[in-house]
């Protein structure tokens, strides 16, 4: 890593040949502080009793959703699990909509019908948000098809968690995408846990970036706690699919700090662990450490940074909480596009 | 009009709606160069190419979940169940994914896609390949089914379902795909949730679907003998139901049977009859009966499998209760 001054003077950092300017170094950095912020602000909420039902939490995951948008194009597809709030905010959907969405209000980003696991937004092109563990698997292989079908060179990003790869459904897309070479990036983001469950005693084959071997899917090993890493191998892969070389494995080495939901008090691994990667690892001190090293911003610049995002996130948890709840009359709304009047279930009423 | 059967009725819906549109595919097992498990999709692989015909691995949960993923990107699949005793592996996709997608993203993705296959009972294969799901997916808001009982309707129906901008469950009859009748040439539209009165009467009304509404028919015709005139009302569409055809009817002739291949528990004769008496309570000179297949897996023995069954002799006999002449 070096500091280097380009052509046009721009100062920043280049890493394995890549140059990242200092301009886009603090948006990436920043990015991830706010997702951190965010979810402690959301931990929080949770407490008072204002966010109900299930509610998962990224922390120490943040370099996995921001490097990885880093590298994506806007019209690229992407979906994951229910660990969703990260991924959304990183491709910039409005925070107050998804503070919204987890406290119930009708300003939510899907109108206070998803809530924590359903985190939906079309227009950025990303499609939640999915309950169901690996369920989103087969569907982002089908937005690939779609890709392929219209022939638009769009990728689809496609997210699970080391729990999900287990399942079925992962390995029937697995095969398809690779027998009909579809643009689909399948990310694994490797947080050591499903649930409770330590990779090593729900996996036989622990390198999950293996896993597509009996598929002729290629699979890569990316240290999820380094954004700039994710940022160039996310890079690599996105261009692999593009290309129309079909599917690619990323397996993200990630960590997170929190338990599983915030029900869990995560007593199946010790403090010291812990430890070790937050102390140790965290990816945002990580970015700050190479760039207070490259003369890039000081100390005292990112403390003022995070007191800007924590200023931030409080307003758009008051702007969000301020906000009514939804109107009861959209119980009935979108269900079915094609209402057929007088036919039962009668749209829009009882009996 | 053409005579031709069920399965070529099937076909040339999806045809003309592929022609019309071209966002439209179709996917399965078996779909392009097998030409069709049953043959519904014969031909159709050289008319469209593989592009737009796409035989699939064996793996209901996968292609039924990337169906519903190309369906959010904007394309319109058709997604062939070989039978739809193999689409239970596909239930998460259909039952959490597409039913649900519209709601739960607060309106922003829609899932307009056919699910569509062979159901019901078949012809000597037991207990696996041989049932009736129709009050499974009617039981589901946010999924539309539909089950044709002759080949006008099939092909009027899916034609209607594949223009449909929601999740519909078509389900097809193995024992139908050969039937023979009069159906419209070029573009033909059922309009879903409309039932038909197959046959008018005026002192029972059987309310019937897919192949039982040809029993139900038969029945009629053994009733007739005996001074009994039955009205044949077939649904077409299990959800929405049209529920105003099946009261009026009963208001003309204060007395109904319901008739389904299916189990009776929670059955779809279960939701009709609650119907029934909930609305047509003074209308009904006797309880509403109902003739269901038997609760128990099918067998395979070709008296069990019969015995299994609704039979046309078990419709006469139940008309005859209600109509107090047994």
């Amino acid at each position: 890593m070096t500091t280097k001054k380009q052509d046009d003077n721009q100062a920043g950092i280049t890493q394995e040949g890549r140059f990242y300017s200092a301009e886009r170094l603090h948006a990436m950095h920043d990015m991830m502080l706010y997702i951190r912020r965010f979810e402690e602000k959301a931990g929080q909420m949770y407490g008072l009793k204002k966010i109900g039902g299930f509610c998962h939490l990224c922390n120490g995951q943040e370099a996995v959703c921001v490097g990885m948008e880093e590298a994506a194009e806007p019209t690229d597809y992407m979906m994951t699990s229910y660990r969703d709030h990260g991924h959304i905010l990183a491709r910039g959907s409005d925070p107050t909509a998804i503070m919204a969405e987890l406290l119930g209000r009708a300003g939510g980003i899907v109108g206070g019908k998803g809530g924590s696991m359903h985190m939906f937004d079309k227009e950025k092109n990303f499609a939640g948000g999915n309950g169901i563990v690996g369920e989103q698997v087969p569907i982002g292989t089908g937005f690939a098809f779609a890709s392929k079908y219209n022939d638009d060179k769009r990728v689809s990003i496609t997210i699970m968690g080391d729990g999900g790869v287990n399942q079925g459904a992962v390995y029937e897309s697995f095969n398809m995408a690779a027998l009909w070479k579809l643009p689909v990036v399948f990310v694994i983001e490797n947080n050591q846990y499903a649930m409770g469950t330590s990779l090593s005693r729900a996996s036989a084959e622990t390198h999950l970036y293996k896993r597509g071997i009996s598929f002729k899917v290629p699979g890569i090993q990316v240290d999820g706690m380094d954004v700039l890493e994710v940022e160039r191998k996310m890079t690599e892969a996105l261009e692999h699919a593009r290309s129309g070389q079909g599917p690619i494995i990323v397996e993200m080495m990630t960590y997170r700090y929190r338990g599983h939901s915030m029900s869990d008090p995560a007593t199946y691994r010790t403090r010291d662990e812990v430890d070790e990667w937050r102390s140790g690892r965290d990816p945002i001190v990580r970015l700050q450490k190479q760039m207070i090293e490259a003369g890039l911003a000081t100390e005292a610049d990112f403390k003022q940074k995070d007191k800007d995002i924590k200023k931030e996130v409080v307003a758009v948890a008051k702007a969000a909480e301020a906000q009514p709840e939804p109107d009861l009359s959209v119980l009935w709304d979108d269900v079915i596009n094609d209402e057929i009047p007088n036919a039962y279930p009668y749209p829009r009423q009882v009996g | 009009m053409a005579k031709i059967t069920y399965r070529e009725a099937l076909n040339q819906a999806m045809c003309n709606e592929m022609e019309r549109d071209d966002r439209v595919f179709l996917m399965g097992e078996e779909v392009a160069e097998y030409n069709g498990a049953y043959k519904v999709s014969q031909g159709m692989l050289d008319k469209f190419g593989p592009r737009r015909v796409i035989d699939t691995p064996i793996t209901e949960l996968g292609f039924a979940g990337l169906g519903v993923g190309a369906a959010m990107a904007g394309l319109r699949p058709i997604i062939e169940f070989m039978t739809w005793n193999f689409a239970i592996l596909a239930a998460d996709q259909i039952v959490n994914a597409a039913a649900k997608m519209k709601y739960m993203t607060g309106g922003q993705y829609d899932c307009p896609m056919v699910f569509r296959g062979a159901g019901g009972a078949a012809a000597r294969v037991s207990s696996q390949h041989s049932q009736a799901f129709e009050n499974w997916y009617a039981n589901i808001p946010g999924l539309k089914v539909v089950m044709p009982s002759n080949p006008a309707d099939a092909k009027g129906l899916l034609a209607a379902s594949i223009r449909d901008n929601d999740t519909v469950i078509f389900i097809e009859n193995e024992i139908n795909y050969g039937d023979i009748g009069e159906v419209p040439e070029g573009e033909y539209i059922v309009p879903l949730g409309k039932a038909d009165i197959k046959r008018v009467g005026s002192d029972v009304t059987l309310v019937a679907h897919s192949r039982m509404t040809g029993y139900a028919l038969l029945a009629a015709e053994g009733l007739a003998k005996q001074g009994i005139d039955a009205e044949v009302v077939d649904p077409r569409t299990i959800r929405p139901l049209d529920e105003a055809t099946i009261l009026a009817s009963v208001a003309k002739t204060n007395r109904a049977v319901v008739i389904e291949e299916g189990w009776r528990f929670a059955g779809i004769g279960a939701e009709i009859s609650a119907r029934i008496m909930e609305k047509a309570f003074d209308d009904l000179d006797a309880p509403v009966a109902r003739v269901t297949g038997k609760d128990v897996p099918m067998p395979y023995a070709a008296n069990l499998e019969q015995y299994a069954l609704p039979s046309v002799a078990e419709i006469v006999e139940a008309a005859r209760v209600v109509c107090n002449r047994a």
